[in-house]
């Protein structure tokens, strides 16, 4: 198992200029980042949709590194998605699985069949054509140079230590630093996309 | 289906609007409004078309390629739009996302006396997520599809049009 923060850490000197979709592991790639305006940290505005959010950031930048780092909870809610993105094949996809097994913010209850679900195996069936798994930090950062050196779309399973909270949710502490509408107008100033009406989120 | 059997809505109208309107993606689950209108979008070299497998998938993706500077469509029916709740709430409402969304209104008719309880609650739900609609159930109707572009950018809010047509001309 892993630490969540030590393995972006690692992603964090192969970074290079791709946008980044930190996911649930947005709290420590925040104090991680070299680039903040291409980071798309969202929290969850709704979960289960982290996939298709990258995906159409993918599509959309086709000569820009899409890294996501999903988690096992949404990828169980929308399993169907990684048809939709094996079909999709965008070359500049790469799409890292956070797994800790359990649903780490409503208390660290396990995802069902928690510790047998090979989701590398499942992202190959569904059609990816690169599926790798890590437990261990090392064979993690041993290999993460020539996995972001084949073209996408790309999955790695990665086991994580989970980081269960069980404050109630008005009680937890913001990590982060901007709002979705910020984020997005950074990404689009960044990606020199024209700026959006700014309008509150609901 | 509706009762207005004299005219139709051809695919060639809708796609006719989606190009004006310079739509670059359909994100789109099939139902039994649109079957001629995908044989159409898969011979248009300017749409790409992403299929998904839930219709709530179709509200990330489409927030991902508003966000990167693209011009999506959604294209689902009134039962999936019904699953997709939270989707909806989190992924288009929340991050403001200026997409019109095709629904096929499975159910509907004129007169209101339906038996398909998807018609009785299409829009109730989209009252109760604040969200406005027109009704297209013939090309006579069609230039609402471009009002509801103009408002969908100018709010930038999601904007519903109801495909009030099933098995007319879709469906061929």
């Amino acid at each position: 198992m892993m630490h969540t923060a030590e393995l972006l850490q690692a992603f964090a000197a192969h970074r290079g200029d791709a946008i980044v979709v930190p996911g649930r592991g947005g709290r420590h790639w925040v104090k991680l980042t070299a680039h903040e305006t291409l980071d798309v940290p969202l929290g969850d505005p709704a979960m289960g949709g982290h996939a298709g959010f990258a995906l159409g950031l993918a599509i959309a930048q086709p000569n820009r590194r899409v890294v996501l780092f999903d988690s096992e909870g949404d990828i169980l809610m929308s399993l169907g998605m990684l048809a939709t993105i094996a079909e999709q094949a965008p070359p500049n996809f790469y799409h890292f699985l956070l797994d800790n097994e359990c649903y780490a913010t409503t208390g660290g209850q396990p995802v069902p069949n928690a510790s047998n679900v090979a989701y590398d195996t499942v992202a190959r069936g569904a059609g990816y054509p690169r599926a790798f798994a890590f437990t261990e930090l090392t064979d993690f950062t041993t290999n993460l140079p020539g996995i972001l050196a084949q073209p996408g779309p790309v999955f790695v399973a990665l086991k994580v230590l989970p980081e269960v909270e069980n404050e109630p949710i008005g009680r937890r502490s913001r990590w982060n630093t901007r709002s979705r509408d910020k984020v997005v107008q950074d990404l689009r100033g960044e990606l020199g996309l024209p700026s959006l009406a700014s309008k509150s989120a609901l | 289906m509706n009762d207005a059997t004299t005219t139709a809505l051809s695919p060639e109208t809708v796609l006719q609007h989606m190009k004006q309107n310079g739509v670059t993606d359909v994100v789109w689950l099939p139902d039994s409004e649109t079957n001629w209108l995908y044989m159409l979008m898969q011979a248009e070299p300017s749409l790409r078309l992403i299929g998904v497998t839930r219709e709530g998938h179709a509200c990330s993706i489409a927030a991902g390629l508003h966000a990167g500077g693209r011009k999506p469509l959604i294209l689902i029916q009134n039962t999936g739009m019904m699953e997709s709740g939270d989707s909806i709430r989190g992924w288009l409402l929340g991050m403001n996302v200026p997409v019109v969304l095709m629904v096929g209104y499975r159910g509907w008719t004129r007169h209101g006396v339906n038996a398909d309880t998807a018609a009785t609650y299409t829009e109730r739900f989209l009252m109760a997520f604040g969200i406005n609609y027109y009704l297209v159930e013939s090309d006579a109707d069609a230039s609402r599809i471009t009002v509801a572009f103009e408002e969908a950018a100018r709010t930038q809010r999601p904007v519903v049009v109801l495909v009030g047509d099933e098995y007319h001309g879709f469906n061929r």
